[in-house]
């Protein structure tokens, strides 16, 4: 029997359904987990990119006293779009987008449940994203901050548009995100493989599935707020206007009862990686397994009871401080034993030191000491010393640069050969992690001092002689440090797409389900539908016995699950063209044209019919298992 | 080898702290506390700081163990597959929690003694202190005093302070007196400290909550000086000597020009006229400007150089602040003008103690 496919449904009402599979149409149209992963990956690196050349340029401005390569108005446009790219547009879709390509992987589904909605996801993210960074050639950049506090957004303090892009970009692109988890959740919950029970789940695709949960209850009171400050400057409501007496205060309470949690939903998936990388290259399970997990759900609990922690200088009082100042002490606890339970899965295991491992080991150092300065700041009579201060610019890089993004470069080493069949140099990702975390640690050690010594953040400039001279020169070298890093790891992704050795299914000797696939993946994923009956099925498969005496199932008992065929979902045009709609309706609320916002909202509601009625599409697939070499 | 690498990092590693503790110290410093809130402040850190010192020393040295005890060698045996163990798992969690209540309950108690509202009574020193775009108002109701930019007080006193808003969120911050709290508009915040008798001196404070614009440049400086120089600067500023005609003939050229150019359009001088107000309270009052050891929110030393070049050419150095440019660059006028309004202004005020004492003290750290 050869392989063959037969169409579920030809017809499209409105578009003609696109088949290409190679092309700049293929992308636009895809629907496919892996190629939306990886949509989401290039994009937030080179958003990234775009955060590190800010982050230079205002090193250089502050490497010594009063110097003048920015002013004041471009510096505060520099901080602005460095944070708010680095979280919403870089770190958190890196995890999101290594969420697209891998949970489906490894819990042994084809795609995610609603594929359509993920590509939407996508695409208004990108646009969003493109939207902000827009406002760099249309009068200015938003420059109040990524926490963006009123009255800084009211039109009197602010008239320019950057505060209009911020707003509308991030206000879409939120959109895109909590479709999204919500998938995740679907996708975790109801399409796992058979056998695969929750406690089967691997670690990375478990804290996606907490990192959904807290992106649900996260996102709308920023997503409320947004639209209030929208409001305020759009159609003349006085939400944040202080002249007629609104309390500016209530601002930061939306703001930060998101940001924090955002702050585990940036780093939980980073918990992720690291417990997928640690147990592969120490030849172990997880230690702890359940414990990991719970402490997962903890921290993400715990998470929405703590914001008040940046507001420990607005005036709350003892009573407030102190209970949110024990709250955010509590978060410790499940933290420091996620910590101590790396450490377990290390002892007694027979360590590789390849470069995802090496950056797992930066990350546990760096988020050490993340942990330690961030107890220090959750303790509120220490905190109105440094609050605002570069002692926390240097504790939230040490969480989310030294903790999230180094977990991430981890990642991107060890996930690289899977999602392009092709080994990276292992020589040169190792030079570039001396460059990174050398770097890292010189950029960003001395920031302590400077907060401490008397720098706030957020200035473009300091005096000379009061002691600030030698901590943010050492810092501004620490930037260039690693900057020769990133660029090595760029120089190493390169080198891997021209000459990187095949890397075949299983390069890492690893536990989980998705390195039972080619690498890169066929676009239907698993030949034959994966069964399950442990924890670490592959492991399992390999060493039939090892854990707890333990036999996999046979690899053919799958065939039954695929009985009717492999339904592959159909490319649509409707998410992306429904996310361009939403993109420029905006522009025209920005700039007043009512008119045309209303024609391109009628679009995009359009577009949610047309995709509702086009039907799910696609075909199914019978694949002939000795034709395709399996 | 060991010895050898012994004697050679031993130094190092005893030096390198005693280097650094000295370096520490700062006119903004926190490590130099002179008050008892800050001190409360440091000596919390400096407790979480060696408690965190055995947790880096056993989580690191775990992992450090871990890394060479457990490397990949030739021949190592498959390592055993073990989930965890739960008797380790429990002390592992308990050790955590151990931690936190020894931070926990210290921070409790300073919360409380720090930051919890205090009722004003007589002996208090009160001052409102209104934050703007980009300078500070200082206020004494008690005394009828209005100031901007250098807020006076007496040794020993308690000091409380009612912090408010004319535009956006500010943050009053003096590292070595206070900590830092906001001041947020429509909104009243409450800021206590005290001095001890060794605080006589100048203190370094700046705003630091993000006000666009020059928030780089809102600085002001907390003068504590004994209480009999008090009284004088307090009562030097209660009856501001009217200063109408004076011997310098810059001085007089300067306070024409005072009212040519405008400057009372928008400052007050209290020393100008008798029993008239002028200017608007939107911007910072003038009066016994001599008094003042900064020009343009802490930005410059006050003096007369540094306050002509203010006057002339604002912008150039306090970027984005709000007070115009007078004079055309190529006007020829311009620096001696200047120079006349600086005169005059520096002129206003009796010179009293508080001067000497102050400049004599910045220069400490």
């Amino acid at each position: 029997m050869a392989t063959t496919q037969t169409a579920v449904s030809t017809r499209g009402k409105l578009f003609v359904r696109p088949t290409w599979t190679r092309g700049i149409g293929s992308w636009l149209t895809t629907v496919d987990h892996k190629r939306l992963g990886i949509l989401y990956i290039v994009s937030a690196f080179l958003f990234m990119g775009a955060a590190a050349i800010e982050a230079f340029i205002m090193r250089l401005q502050l490497l010594t006293p009063n110097m003048n390569v920015v002013n004041p108005d471009q510096f505060n446009q520099l901080f602005t779009m460095h944070g708010v790219t680095m979280v919403f547009l870089a770190i958190m879709p890196l995890g999101i987008g290594l969420a697209n390509y891998f949970v489906p992987l490894q819990i042994g589904a084809r795609d995610l449940a609603f594929p359509r909605l993920n590509a939407f996801g996508y695409w208004v993210y990108a646009f969003g994203g493109l939207m902000i960074y827009s406002s760099w050639f249309l009068g200015g950049a938003p420059d109040m901050g990524w926490v963006a506090y009123a009255p800084l957004t009211s039109l009197s303090h602010n008239p320019g548009l950057g505060v209009d892009f911020y707003m509308f970009g991030l206000f879409i692109s939120g959109i895109g995100t909590t479709g999204t988890a919500m998938n995740l959740i679907v996708t975790i919950v109801s399409m796992r493989a058979p056998g695969m029970t929750m406690m089967r789940v691997p670690v990375f695709a478990w804290m996606m599935l907490i990192t959904s949960f807290m992106i649900i209850f996260a996102f709308p009171p920023l997503t409320i707020a947004f639209l209030e400050v929208i409001l305020d400057r759009t159609f003349g409501t006085l939400f944040f206007v202080q002249e007629a007496g609104a309390l500016p205060i209530l601002w930061q309470h939306l703001f930060w009862i998101f940001g924090h949690p955002e702050v585990y939903i940036i780093i939980l998936p980073a918990f992720g990686v690291i417990s997928e990388i640690i147990p592969t290259f120490s030849r172990k399970p997880l230690f702890g397994y359940p414990i990991m997990i719970l402490s997962g759900i903890l921290i993400a609990f715990m998470g929405f009871a703590v914001w008040t922690h940046h507001m420990f200088t607005t005036g709350l009082g003892p009573v407030v401080n102190t209970a949110f100042s024990l709250t955010s002490f509590i978060i410790g606890i499940p933290t420091g034993v996620k910590i101590f339970n790396w450490l377990g899965t290390l002892w007694g295991g027979s360590i590789r030191f390849t470069t995802p491992l090496l950056y797992a080991l930066a990350f546990l150092v760096t988020f050490t000491l993340g942990g330690i300065t961030g107890i220090m700041v959750a303790m509120p009579t220490f905190d109105a010393q440094v609050h605002d201060t570069y002692f926390v610019v240097a504790h939230f890089h040490y969480v989310m640069g030294g903790g999230a993004l180094m977990a991430f470069f981890g990642a991107l080493y060890y996930w690289f050969p899977k999602m392009t069949g092709k080994m990276m140099s292992e020589r040169l990702g190792k030079i570039a992690w001396v460059f990174t975390v050398v770097g890292f640690h010189l950029l960003f050690f001395p920031q302590h001092l400077a907060g401490m010594l008397g720098m706030p953040r957020r200035i473009q400039t300091y005096p000379e002689g009061i002691g600030l001279e030698l901590v943010n020169m050492l810092s501004t070298i620490g930037s260039w440090v690693m900057g020769v890093g990133l660029i090595l790891i760029l120089a190493g992704v390169i080198h891997a797409f021209l000459r990187g050795k095949p890397a075949g299914k299983d390069p890492w000797d690893a536990r989980t389900l998705e390195w039972t696939t080619s690498s890169p993946p066929a676009y239907y994923d698993f030949a034959v539908q994966p069964v399950v009956n442990s924890l670490d099925p592959l492991w399992v498969e390999k060493h039939p016995g090892a854990m707890g005496g333990v036999t996999a199932p046979d690899p053919e008992s799958g065939k039954a699950y695929d009985a009717h065929g492999i339904h592959i979902p159909g490319q649509s045009w409707f998410p992306f063209v429904a996310a361009l709609a939403l993109t420029v309706g905006c522009y025209g609320l920005m700039y007043d044209n009512i008119v045309f916002a209303i024609i391109c909202g009628l679009a995009f509601i359009f577009c949610i019919f047309g995709w509702a009625y086009e039907g799910v599409g696609g075909t199914h697939l019978h694949l002939d298992l000795a034709e395709e070499g399996k | 080898m060991p010895m050898r690498w012994l004697r050679r990092v031993l130094p190092v590693a005893v030096l390198a702290p005693l280097l650094t503790s000295c370096s520490l110290q700062g006119v903004q410093s926190m490590f130099s506390p002179a008050g008892s809130i800050a001190q409360e402040q440091l000596d919390l850190f400096m407790w979480t700081w060696y408690l965190s010192i055995p947790v880096m020393v056993g989580v690191f040295g775990a992992m450090f163990y871990v890394l060479v005890r457990y490397r990949r060698r030739k021949g190592d045996p498959e390592p055993e597959q073990s989930h965890g163990k739960p008797a380790v798992e429990v002390i592992l969690t308990i050790v955590p929690v151990l931690i936190i209540v020894m931070v926990a309950i210290p921070t409790v108690r300073s919360i409380f003694r720090t930051q919890s509202h205090v009722v004003a009574t007589s002996d208090d020193i009160q001052v409102n202190v209104i934050g703007h775009q980009w300078w500070w108002q200082f206020e004494y109701p008690d005394l009828g005093i209005t100031t901007a930019n250098e807020l006076h007080i007496p040794v020993g006193k308690r000091v409380i302070l009612h912090l408010n808003s004319a535009d956006v969120v500010h943050a009053f911050w003096v590292p070595r007196l206070a900590g830092k709290v906001d001041l947020i508009p429509n909104q009243n915040n409450q800021l206590w400290f005290d001095t001890n008798e060794d605080s006589i001196g100048i203190y370094y404070g700046q705003c630091a909550e993000l006000c666009l614009g020059a928030h780089a440049y809102m600085r002001f400086r907390v003068v504590v000086s004994a209480q009999d120089d008090f009284d004088t600067w307090a009562a030097d500023f209660q009856k501001p000597t009217i200063q109408t005609a004076s011997s310098d003939p810059l001085v007089t050229q300067g306070r024409q020009l005072v009212a040519n150019k405008g400057c009372i359009g928008c400052h007050n001088i209290g020393n100008y006229a008798e029993g008239v107000t002028y200017g608007q309270p939107q911007f910072p009052d003038l009066t016994n400007f001599g008094l003042r050891h900064t020009v343009g929110a802490g930005v410059l030393d006050a003096t007369p150089e540094n306050v002509a070049k203010w006057i002339a050419d604002p912008q150039s150095v306090k970027p984005g602040n709000r007070m115009p440019t007078l004079w055309a660059a190529n006007d020829p006028n311009r620096d001696q003008e200047a120079a006349a309004i600086a005169a005059y202004l520096l002129s206003l005020g009796v010179a009293d103690t508080n001067q000497a004492l102050a400049h004599a003290s910045t220069g400490g750290y």
